[in-house]
């Protein structure tokens, strides 16, 4: 069914107790055309563009918890696109050109809110740095501008500027078209509109194993339901992405990191953006519910627990206070974790591996939420021409043999 | 917070006096293999990582205490530590992790 305000009211009428269900849970068929390795937003929105727009509609999504279940329902949704270098302005701000009209495109509200990212400079580095930052941007035509303390003040009013604080807000950077947008929305849309096309999305089906041909080419994946046949098999599994591709004899330029936020009680509207500081170490958003969102960086560990330590979450605590301090005597209600796997230079890897017919989009590490359709349409052009698209080239397993690394790592220092 | 044994210090102390230091065990080229080496071989060296998800063996850094390092082998699922051992040491074989677990 569509939704529509008129569904909605006539949905109203019956006490909202007979909407159907979004899409059906189905038992695996024998083989398909492509089979993709995981249900979050990355995996789901793949099969949806491998569906929609390059024809190819005997999709199956294996997950092996519920879909949703991994970093898509775990993250503080940022979405921006003021990345440093050249490759990835145009790969981040693809999918900011998809978060726009994504909603209508999927008749599913995803509630993306173009409420402003501001990055705070505490000292003449940050001040360079960003402005650095703003003037590629612009060469890139990616909407990033720089605002003097009394902008950003005015901009975002709980900031205290007054230059007798430690870490004195001496500026910041301002990309418009940046913010938020609800989590589970997206994986829950994707899902409703690709098995509307015809893709099965097929939950509780852990993959164990990956079957190859007598030429090396993938041949089909065992999985918890069975063993199910494809030629093309994309892995978007995250966290477990080294797990996975493991099961083909690859080793991955990978490390899977603990990376944690937390949640305030919720409260009435007092935070009109997104605002992160890389020197105090913290970013901080208020949901729709009205909860303050908070994050920083990640554990210092590989871990695949989904959870991490108290004492990183504390440390994040009072670099929140340290720039708010409004925000001192608020309590927090909800912690968590996810695992994020993190590439040697924080660019994510989307395209072909040595193995025939496996394809890989994995490495986005503590950022790639805001990628999220970009990421997706890039894998789905990827499978269908067997070439990567001229977007995600660069972003090559190979750059690691070859050295062109797209080296973002020296360009961010929070995780977001 | 992690509570990590240093078999230095031979006591239990909590992480924060501790600083991970990557997987264990990825031997540095010696001077005359650099010469030789691919650029597959440095990748390997350089960039390419285990991320086991279970036993990893991994060092640590004991450098808010007696600053020495050491190597663990830690479970990545549970964060448990089953042992850490001297510098120098041999990955321990599967008997001997076994045997740790005990
Ligand atoms: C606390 C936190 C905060 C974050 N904040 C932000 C942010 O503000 N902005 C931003 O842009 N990004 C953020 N991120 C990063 C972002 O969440 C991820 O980069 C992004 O969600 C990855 O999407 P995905 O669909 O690839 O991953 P996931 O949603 O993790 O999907 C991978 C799926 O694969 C499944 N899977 C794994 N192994 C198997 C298997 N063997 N068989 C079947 N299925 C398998 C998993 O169960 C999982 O559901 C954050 C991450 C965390 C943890
Ligand atoms: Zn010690």
């Amino acid at each position: 069914m569509k939704f529509s305000a008129i569904s909605l009211f006539a949905n109203a009428l019956s006490g909202h107790k007979k909407w159907p269900s979004q899409f059906p849970n189905k038992d695996p068929k024998k083989e398909y055309d492509v089979i993709i390795i995981g249900g979050g937003a990355h995996g789901l929105g793949a099969a949806y563009y491998l569906a929609s727009k390059y024809g190819i509609t005997n999709v199956a999504v294996l997950e092996k918890g519920w879909i949703g279940g991994g970093n898509t329902g775990r993250n503080t949704t940022i979405i921006r696109s003021n990345y440093l270098f050249d490759e990835s302005a145009a790969l981040y701000d693809h999918a900011v050109d998809l978060w726009d009209g994504l909603s209508q495109e999927l008749n599913y509200n995803v509630m993306f809110s173009k409420r402003g990212v501001l990055m705070l400079a505490h000292n003449v580095h940050d001040v360079q740095s960003f402005k650095r930052h703003v003037y590629s941007n612009r060469l890139n035509d990616v909407d990033n501008q720089w605002l003097n303390p009394e902008e950003c003040k005015e901009f975002c009013p709980p900031l205290d500027i007054s230059s007798s604080r430690r870490y004195p807000v001496m500026g910041g950077a301002l990309q418009m078209r940046a913010g938020t947008a609800r989590h589970d929305s997206v994986a829950w849309g994707y899902a409703r509109a690709a098995s509307k096309l015809g893709v099965d999305i097929i939950q509780n089906c852990e993959v164990t194993g990956i079957r190859r041909d007598s030429l090396g080419n993938v041949a089909g994946v065992e999985t918890a339901k069975g063993y199910l046949k494809s030629k093309k098999i994309g892995v978007s599994a995250a966290g477990n992405t080294s797990v996975v591709m493991e099961m083909a004899g690859l080793r991955f330029p990978l490390e899977s990191y603990p990376l944690q936020a937390l949640v305030s009680e919720p409260i009435k509207p007092v935070f009109p953006c997104v605002v992160m500081s890389n020197a105090v170490h913290a970013y901080i958003s208020q949901s729709d519910k009205g909860e303050l969102v908070i994050g920083a960086g990640t554990d210092q560990y590989t871990s695949y627990s989904q959870r991490g330590a108290l004492h990183l979450q504390e440390h994040n605590l009072m670099s929140i206070c340290e720039i708010f301090p409004i925000f001192k005597r608020m309590r927090m209600l909800r912690s968590w974790g996810g695992v994020v796997d993190v590439t040697p230079d924080r660019s994510p890897i989307v395209g072909k591996t040595p193995v025939g017919g496996l394809y890989v989009n994995c490495g986005w590490g503590t950022g790639g939420f805001k990628a999220t359709p970009g990421a997706a349409n890039m894998l789905a052009y990827t499978i269908k021409h067997n070439e990567p698209h001229k977007i995600n080239a660069p972003f090559n397993l190979d750059r690691f043999i070859g050295g062109r690394l797209i080296d973002e790592a020296a360009a961010a220092a929070v995780a977001h | 917070m992690l509570l990590i044994h240093c078999p230095y210090c031979n006591k239990k102390r909590p992480e924060v006096e501790f600083a991970y230091a990557g997987e264990a065990h990825i031997e540095r080229p010696n001077g005359i293999n650099q010469l030789t080496m691919t650029d597959e071989e440095w990748s390997n060296f350089m960039f390419i990582r285990n991320n086991i998800r279970g036993e990893h063996a991994e060092r640590w850094w004991h450098n808010s205490g007696c600053n020495m390092f050491f190597n663990a082998i830690r479970n990545t699922q549970t964060d448990k530590f089953i042992m850490t051992y001297k510098m120098g040491e041999n990955l321990p074989t599967e008997k001997q992790i076994k045997a740790a677990k005990k």
